[in-house]
């Protein structure tokens, strides 16, 4: 994702160390948002301004009445090349209450069945006009790929096992939301971590705002690179649940897909066995702690019944905050009609996660 | 209220109210708002973001010193209602609103410190009506200084001021500026 007054504003290293701050940190994060493709090149500071912003949204959910007319005469194409029931739903579900219309791509019924290139496919799409495209591709880099050829802004749902920035920022709220705050808590991920582009964004996520991270899950998917992936010496690795388990504040647990499941040779038993999230192994949780699960949940495999419908559970928490996640981000991204600044750091910054990251390393010398 | 925060410069004309004239303002206001509405029971105050909410606290305070009742207080964030969104350059910040009791039946004051085109009035309406049905909505603001755009018209006014379209009302308030006085000052190129 990236700002229009990008990263190299030198006005931000000074407003960094002021402590006093929100009102300096509000005004440099009003830079507007021009796409939302990963949360890797996000600061703490812009994350945290997403979070705020979806406050107002959680309330309209409250409402009686839950329709804004803000998006009024906007349209927000879903294009999810991808199946997906609740991402695809969530989005609609969002632009519809902020008053914008949806138009459908489905992987079923799309024409790259028939041998249409993502490119053409999306610039037919573009055509159409749309004022912004969700997108969903079970290749990583996808979603760049697409910024980077469109002028309109794209939001990424998931692409390949890279990242799925909204499933992140809305875990992050939902934290928040019961625990208050983010900074300190230890939070452990279990599952298949390696193929998991909800894992990625939530660790890359979780570890700007000070959460340290505990990764637990067979061998094979929890590999030693990963402790890499994000700031060093907040990430460790444990391969026994119940040592993972130990004095976390959060417990996010994953789909473990099955087909994964298998192609090496661990069967579903002994994966339920060694890494089922069970009543009694999350008791070794603080007492409270949060269970979380992105969805589709396989009740009986990654978590036990009774724990997904137990008090800690905060699984349709996650879902309501989805959709105030997702008004915020197309609020942000479409609601207002100043043009953008096109800014060179900030095109650069569309351009792919590597791109993007050589040059916040610029930026931050 | 002003929409934009936008950095233009201005020179201060002159002092509108003082501290004291500010004050001696909302005690009457709100003695209106009590005597017109035959007391306060069926009340809720509602002040629009940002200096409306100060203002709006100020009043019930009023009102308890008068009536012995606490009025229940709401917060109003209409930026999400704005007409003018699709024209705006800098990234607005949304605030929640807060209101603390069922709408349904009651009678609103919606209350505001400048009233100028009458457009923030017609967003804050609209935002009160996905809320609930209000019996009714009565506007009262520090300061009218004419130039509606809409039929839009204040029930209980501080006070009125006759201003040129270069001059700026600027109302500041202890809670929010750290000062405590109106000033009307102009716009230069």
């Amino acid at each position: 994702m990236s700002f229009a007054a990008a990263a190299a504003n030198p006005m931000q290293a000074s407003q960094r160390s002021s402590a006093e701050g929100e009102t300096k940190q509000r005004l440099r994060v009003l830079d507007r948002f021009r796409h939302m493709l990963s949360i890797e090149p996000l600061t703490a500071e812009q994350i945290t301004f997403i979070l705020d912003q979806a406050a107002p949204f959680q309330e309209i959910q409250r409402h009686p009445l839950k329709k804004l007319a803000t998006l009024r005469g906007k349209t927000v194409a879903l294009a999810f090349f991808e199946a997906s029931t609740r991402t695809r739903i969530s989005f609609g579900t969002a632009a519809s209450r902020l008053g914008a219309d949806t138009m459908n791509l489905q992987a079923e019924s799309s024409s790259l069945k028939k041998g249409e290139s993502l490119l053409d496919t999306v610039h037919t799409l573009d055509a159409m006009k749309p004022d912004c495209i969700a997108m969903r591709h079970s290749s990583s880099g996808a979603a760049d790929f697409v910024a980077r050829h469109l002028q309109i802004p794209v939001i990424n749902a998931g692409d390949g096992t890279h990242e799925h920035p909204t499933q992140a920022l809305l875990d992050a709220l939902t934290v928040r939301d019961r625990t208050g705050k983010l900074d300190g808590l230890k939070v452990t991920i279990l599952g298949d971590i390696l193929h998991s582009r909800v894992a990625r964004s939530n660790i890359h996520l979780l570890t700007k705002l000070g959460c340290e991270i505990t990764l637990c899950g067979p061998a094979m998917w929890v590999p030693r690179e990963l402790e890499q992936i994000a700031s060093a010496g907040r990430i460790r690795r444990v391969s026994r649940i119940e040592n993972a388990l130990e004095g976390a504040d959060v417990v996010m647990t994953l789909r473990v897909q099955q087909e994964r499941l298998n192609e090496p040779s661990l069967p579903a038993d002994e994966y339920i066995l060694l890494y089922q999230l069970t009543p009694e192994r999350l008791k070794l949780a603080k007492p409270g702690a949060l269970v979380l699960h992105p969805g589709p949940m396989i009740r009986g495999l990654e978590i036990d019944p009774a724990v997904a419908d137990g008090e800690q559970s905060c699984v349709l928490e996650q879902v309501t905050n989805g959709i105030a996640i997702r008004m915020a981000l197309l609020f942000l991204l479409i609601g207002t009609g100043g043009e953008s600044v096109q800014t060179s750091p900030a095109d650069a910054q569309a351009m792919g996660a590597t791109e993007a990251k050589r040059e916040s390393m610029h930026a931050a010398d | 209220m002003c929409y934009d925060v936008c950095p233009m410069r201005v020179v201060e004309k002159s002092q509108l109210m003082s501290a004291t004239e500010i004050d001696r303002t909302l005690q009457r206001v709100a003695h209106e708002i009590v005597e017109r509405s035959g007391g306060t029971s069926n009340l809720i105050l509602i002040g629009i973001r940002r200096r409306g909410v100060p203002l709006s606290k100020r009043i019930a305070h009023a009102m308890r010193e008068i009536d012995g009742v606490e009025v229940p207080v709401g917060t109003l964030d209409i930026t999400l209602y704005r007409d003018d969104l699709s024209t705006v350059a800098t990234q607005p910040v949304l605030q929640s609103s807060d209101i603390p009791v069922s709408t349904d039946g009651k009678d609103l004051i919606l209350i505001d410190d400048v009233l100028y085109t009458g457009r923030t009035v017609r967003a804050a309406m609209n935002a009160l009506f996905d809320l609930g049905r209000p019996r009714s909505v009565r506007l009262c603001v520090l300061i009218d200084r004419g130039h509606r755009e809409l039929p839009i018209e204040a029930s209980f006014i501080g006070r009125m001021v006759q201003t040129s379209d270069n001059e700026i009302i600027e109302v500041r308030l202890r809670e929010v500026d750290n000062e405590e006085r109106v000033m009307l000052v102009e716009r230069v190129e």
